[in-house]
């Protein structure tokens, strides 16, 4: 199957494109936000990963070496589209207009992590895994019977497709046609577990074939392959063509989280030899070059209004009030139950205070 | 001036249809979904003509998947539809359990009230009918531990069709299970016009003076039996109470009546230990400790899995449990 499904790539690890991929499609603008994009998501991880060593955050899951895949495909949604994240998304949901601030209270065990701003639909982060596969698809299915042109994009790794809720995501959409991008980052290693422990099988992409989906696999660490095949599933779903079943291959640099030590089950020099070859950030710098687009003062610029961005969200988000213990009760259903209320009298009456 | 309400004898199936149908008509966000429910009409009828009323695009056959069939009616409500899932069997819900108690429940909370998932989920259980192994599990205590859902058990079509209306109507997801011994056990009087009853209200089946037995869904028929048979036999009266909603359950309602008789039993099939009783019981003893004149007594099913069929008739509470629980409360 590997020959059925080569890995798509506009942009090679020099920096060079493809003469056929059609890059005129796209300005040097956008190359260039693309490339703010990746540095800004990949500056956020960096930083967090640093607070909470320093214990200002709690555990935290890295993304680092995934950017081109969550901005990329991010970057091909509008407004009023539907996003599915996991954990590991950060990327992605920034690029769709998450609040940083708020990303940053998620690791800081706050609710209001998982609430983006209002208007732009992006679901608080699936835990559980491939569980937000079917919701993706019954999101899309509701966009679909209201005769609207918004479609779902949801992320999940390649652990996620040995789950039951990934084949019955898939199937759901495809008898039903609906209109929803299912979007795998295939970084090798669901925490431990490499993918040839994984699956059988030598691709992901492949699974599409099952549910008569179109189905593709790219370089995930690749932007601009990230972002047409993405561009062309969403556009197909928007004209009512059905899913699409995507697999970036891409690797995480670092740890599944900052509680995991990966050299226990992988070489790491593996990661410090691709930070120097098939980086997503280094890949489109070596292309800005070879295009003449580069300028140090410009990418010294990006990174100072970013480092500027991540210390006030940071600030916004230590200095936000502590917790009300209201959040404990509220939103359990829309009225508290009675054995509810008793529960908060009864606390409330310990704490010394009044409800 | 008189307003006259029409009326017509329904079956607890008939009392279920009927609400569906009260429902899609009023509301068009409103979607039938699950396996069988569409061109078969749903394997005990529950959704006969439906399909036909409303057409496939709102009573969706579904592929079978539980999982699935939760999980797409959460992406479905979430973005504003209203659900009714099926599940064929209660026993049938557990590949479904995590998107219920990881999703579901949890997305309205989740999302500090920007989402919600107002699903009903309706499935039909409890052994008595001959059905195969796996067919006939009681497990509400599962759900009714689950924060965030609400569980309701009809025993007649007049309940089930205003407690089904009002589960659509709530904003919350409900449990909606289905006694199936109750499908075709009784045909009561069932105005045709819509109504509804509230959640987490009981109802009073037959006053008395000196034992309240609570009970719900099938084991209502089974306890009715037993009232009228120890009744003829000997000088007692016993107050019946069909719990209907198990979460939120109806407090007030189990004070009053055990603050009347001072004695109290509970039925259910469900397996004994972490049953639904206990909480009855704990509610007796916030409300109603002083007033007690006997230990609160309970039969329930034993804690094994639920038997296949030849056995069901042992695993089932009997009148004859239900009579002996009742004589000992009562001489005490």
């Amino acid at each position: 199957m590997l020959d059925k499904f080569p890995m798509q790539q506009i942009l090679n690890e020099e920096g060079k494109v493809n003469p056929d991929a059609g890059i005129d499609k796209i300005s040097i603008e956008q190359i260039k936000h693309f490339y703010y994009l990746m540095l800004r998501a990949r500056l956020l991880d960096k930083k967090s990963v640093k607070l909470q060593r320093q214990g200002r955050i709690g555990t935290y899951v890295q993304y680092e070496g995934q950017e081109a895949a969550q901005v990329g495909s991010a970057a091909a949604l509008e407004k009023g589209d539907w996003m599915f994240p996991t954990y590991r998304d950060h990327a992605a949901t920034l690029t769709f207009g998450h609040s940083m601030r708020n990303l940053l209270l998620n690791w800081r065990g706050r609710i209001e992590g998982g609430l983006p701003p209002e208007g732009i639909n992006i679901f608080p982060p699936a835990i559980p895994i491939a569980s937000q596969l079917p919701h993706a698809a019954g999101a899309a299915w509701a966009e679909k019977k209201r005769g609207s042109d918004r479609v779902s994009l949801v992320y999940f790794g390649d652990g996620a497709t040995s789950e039951g809720d990934f084949h019955e995501g898939l199937n759901f959409a495809s008898v039903f046609q609906v209109p929803a991008v299912f979007f795998n980052q295939n970084n090798g290693f669901a925490i431990s577990v490499p993918m040839e422990k994984q699956m059988n099988t030598k691709t992901i992409a492949q699974k599409g074939l099952g549910y008569d989906m179109e189905c593709a696999r790219v370089d995930g660490n690749d932007i601009l392959a990230v972002y047409f095949a993405v561009k062309e599933a969403v556009e197909r779903a928007r004209k009512g063509e059905g899913p699409t079943l995507l697999e970036a291959v891409t690797w995480r640099y670092g740890a599944h989280t900052t509680a995991d030590d990966p050299s226990k089950y992988r070489d790491q020099s593996e990661s410090e030899k691709r930070r120097e070859t098939t980086d997503p950030l280094l890949r489109l710098e070596r292309y800005l070059k070879n295009e003449g687009e580069w300028e140090d003062a410009w990418t010294a610029a990006l990174q100072e209004d970013i480092n500027k961005e991540i210390e006030t969200a940071l600030e916004e988000m230590e200095n936000y009030p502590e917790p009300d213990m209201s959040q404990l009760f509220d939103h359990v259903f829309d009225v508290p139950t009675w054995t509810i209320q008793e529960q908060i009298d009864e606390h409330l009456a310990v704490k010394g205070r009044k409800s | 001036m008189t307003t006259s309400v029409q009326m017509k004898k329904m079956t607890m199936i008939q009392g279920i249809n009927d609400a569906m149908r009260t429902m899609l008509a009023e509301d068009e966000n409103v979607l039938v979904m699950g396996q069988d429910v569409g061109v078969n009409g749903g394997v005990f009828r529950a959704t006969e003509g439906l399909y036909e009323e409303f057409g496939k695009e709102r009573i969706i056959d579904t592929p079978l998947a539980e999982s699935g069939i939760i999980g797409t009616s959460i992406g479905l409500a979430v973005n504003g539809f209203k659900p009714i899932a099926e599940m064929q069997f209660f026993g049938f819900i557990y590949p479904a359990f995590n998107q219920i108690m990881t999703h579901a429940t949890r997305i309205r909370q989740r999302s500090m009230g920007r989402y919600t998932a107002p699903i009903v989920i309706r499935a039909p259980y409890g052994a008595g009918v001959k059905a195969p192994e796996i067919h006939s599990d009681s497990v509400e205590a599962l759900f009714t531990h689950m924060p965030g859902i609400k569980v309701v058990v009809p025993s007649n079509a007049y309940d089930a069709k205003g407690l089904l209306i009002e589960s659509v109507n709530d904003p919350n997801p409900v449990l909606f299970l289905e006694p199936m011994r109750c499908y075709r056990s009784s045909r009561v009087e069932v105005p045709e016009e819509k109504y509804t009853i509230k959640l987490g209200k009981a109802a009073v089946r037959k006053e008395g003076e000196d034992i309240s037995v609570f009970t719900w869904g099938a084991m209502t028929i089974e306890t009715m039996k037993a009232v009228e048979q120890i009744e003829k036999e000997q000088n007692v009266s016993c107050e019946v109470i069909d719990l209907r909603t198990l979460y939120p359950m109806d407090k007030d309602t189990i004070a009053a009546s055990v603050q009347k008789t001072g004695r109290a039993l509970i039925v259910h099939e469900a397996p004994a230990t972490g049953g639904v009783s206990g909480e009855v019981m704990s509610v007796i003893n916030d409300t109603s400790f002083l007033y007690l004149r006997s230990p609160v007594e309970r039969v329930c099913g034993f804690d094994i899995p639920v038997p296949v069929y030849s056995l069901e008739n042992e695993y089932i509470p009997s009148p004859e449990k239900i009579k002996n629980a009742i004589q000992r409360s009562i001489s005490f």
